[in-house]
């Protein structure tokens, strides 16, 4: 051990451990951060300039009066301060979509919670056909909305449509679904659980096999109903995988857009438009500053659901 | 495998009732049933499209919508335009993705608990938050309408990062730690000992993220402004709230070509695909 110095090649040279020692610096670490740095580099660099950047950009700019025609000269513009949160306020359109926007939500998220755990629970009790019965129910989640909206669109039409035809074979007179200021909404909503109840489904299987069998087994065995295993053993147990579930589907109900856009066009009477349909037309009106407003309205409101939901997941853990 | 572990005494007592897969079945058909119209009703003539009430086997099969498509629309564009942002977006993702994944999963370095915290953060913001402006400065650098403006926003997406990170996290530390000691140098550990052990877990976001691309709408709808730049979705949407939504079997035939390709990748790859969506939704 005293012969360090005639084995240079074995262990550090002397001269080099005492610095070390005093900065604390440990050279696999170092050579750890410098390779974890190179690695990290170009998703970083992407992603400042075309996610974070924008992200504050956008703060910045729901402050000023960008409008369209400012766009090649966006130093040129002013700050106004509040006034774009206000109109909001006050634009009675703006009201109107933010309505819209709850309604999506308050109907879509149980509804599409409630099929994908209906349809989870049954493929987790049934053996044959698992693999076959996931594939199918998962299709409609990989087509693109705006394809099987055009669809649903021709299915759901008054006269003719293949829902209204069906429905008259039970004796139901079917209404036009899309027409009415009252049922345009919720078919919407109908139709979005259709699309995505699938990708909660997977999550929802994927949570519930996590559970042993062995303590529902016990349970029926004791006498307990399916029910009631359902209730108070398979919920429960289930509980951080629900709360995670609905996380993503009430962020992704806050940003319903491409169903009104091709099935309803935001009508009739702007009954479907939701905020992001609302800052989509702004945009379009030229209206830049106020839109990003309105988007950064959305993104509060998705940043405090998600934090209440998360701090709903960590109390009762 | 599974089928066998299962004990014949168990397996007995949980068999599900037979109305169970009845109930499953006709569920299983009202979710395809849309499918199975527009394909049946692509090959219609225009006049049986309308017709009340509808047929389901085309009375006269013809290819006329799907000619009117590749003929009077230019779909073939269209297509590629898709099938080119597509792949870009999946491949820089499986590259940039894997990469920060493996430095957030097994590196340590400062920052680290910055950078993920930002990145998963991102998972939160809605699309129409960031295009405002993205389009200004995609008009400043002069990339409005073109594919490089579709493309570069979503090349390195926060959600690749998060299905890397849970990856590799789950590959065991001592392979790292044999190759330090062999003397490797960090890059290399990854590029010749992790990164051929990602091969599933990048496949997997690498089809996830073409799914995604593909179907992908707001921002390839704000960003191209010429006909000659759309992308099969943002087509279909203008063709069918605009002048031609008056011709139903094209538009069906339209929904046909956007939705085929993506479900014959999936149904090819669906194994994947679900192992992905159980991974980063369990954790």
């Amino acid at each position: 051990m005293t012969a360090t110095a005639t084995e240079p090649r074995q262990g550090r040279p002397a001269k080099d451990s005492r610095p070390t020692k005093s900065r604390h610096v440990d050279p696999t670490r170092r050579g750890q951060a410098v390779a974890a740095w190179i690695l990290a580099l170009p998703f970083c660099a992407l992603f400042l300039v075309f996610t974070a950047g924008p992200v504050l950009a956008s703060l910045g700019l729901s402050f000023t009066d960008l409008r369209s025609t400012d766009v090649r000269n966006p130093l040129g513009v002013e700050f106004v301060g509040l006034t774009n949160y206000a109109d909001l306020v006050s634009d009675p359109l703006f009201r109107k979509v933010t309505l819209n926007t709850l309604l999506y939500l308050v109907l879509g998220v149980p509804l599409t919670m409630a099929v994908a755990l209906g349809v989870a629970v049954a493929l987790n009790r049934i053996t044959r056909l698992r693999a076959f019965f996931r594939v199918g129910y998962y299709l409609p989640v990989v087509t693109s909305i705006v394809a099987v909206s055009v669809v649903w669109k021709f299915l759901l039409r008054d006269n003719g449509g293949l829902v209204n035809v069906m429905l008259a074979w039970v004796g139901i007179n079917g209404p036009g679904y899309l027409d009415s200021t009252t049922t345009a909404l919720p078919t919407l909503v109908v139709m979005a659980v259709w699309r995505n109840f699938g990708s909660l489904m997977v999550i929802f299987l994927a949570g519930l096999q996590t559970i042993p069998k062995e303590i529902s087994e016990a349970a029926e065995t004791d006498g307990a109903s399916a029910w009631a295993t359902f209730r108070y053993i398979t919920l429960p147990m289930l509980r951080p995988t629900l709360l995670f579930g609905a996380v993503i589907t009430s962020i992704g109900y806050l940003q319903f857009f491409e169903e009104a856009f091709v099935m309803t066009k935001g009508g009739p009477l702007d009954s479907t438009k939701s905020v992001t349909f609302f800052t989509y037309e702004q945009f379009g009106f030229g209206n830049y500053a106020y839109a990003s407003a309105a988007a950064y309205l959305l993104f509060l409101a998705i940043v405090l659901l998600t934090l209440f939901q998360f701090r709903l997941l960590r109390e009762k853990d | 495998m599974s089928k066998t572990q299962a004990s014949p005494r168990l397996a007995g007592a949980m068999r599900a009732p037979g109305w169970l897969y009845a109930v499953m079945a006709a569920g299983l058909v009202l979710v395809v049933i849309p499918f199975v119209w527009m394909l049946l009703s692509s090959f219609k003539p225009e006049a049986e499209v309308r017709a009340v009430p509808p047929t389901w086997w085309p009375e006269t099969i013809t290819m006329d919508n799907y000619t009117q498509l590749f003929t009077q629309l230019d779909f073939p564009r269209f297509f590629m335009n898709s099938a080119i942002v597509a792949v870009a977006v999946a491949a820089g993702n499986m590259v940039f993705c894997s990469m920060l994944g493996y430095a957030l999963a097994k590196l340590d370095f400062p920052g680290k608990k910055a950078v993920f915290g930002v990145v998963l953060g991102t998972l939160m913001v809605p699309g129409v938050v960031t295009f405002v402006p993205l389009f200004v400065l995609t008009t400043n650098i002069g990339l409005t309408n073109t594919l490089p403006g579709m493309i570069l926003p979503f090349l390195a997406g926060p959600f690749g990062v998060f299905l890397m990170r849970q990856f590799i996290a789950s590959l065991p530390d001592e392979l790292i730690q044999a190759a330090r000691i062999d003397g490797a140098g960090e890059l290399r550990i990854f590029f010749s000992i992790i990164l051929p052990l990602c091969g599933p877990a990048v496949a997997t976001l690498g089809v996830l993220t073409f799914l995604a691309s593909w179907n992908n709408f707001l921002w390839p709808l704000v960003v191209a402004t010429s006909e000659d730049k759309y992308t099969l979705p943002v087509a279909l949407a203008l063709y069918a709230v605009g002048q031609n939504a008056t011709k139903y079997g094209l538009l069906l035939a339209g929904a046909v070509v956007v939705v085929i390709p993506v479900l014959a990748v999936f149904l090819l790859l669906q194994r994947r695909i679900m192992q992905g969506i159980a991974m980063t939704g369990i954790k």
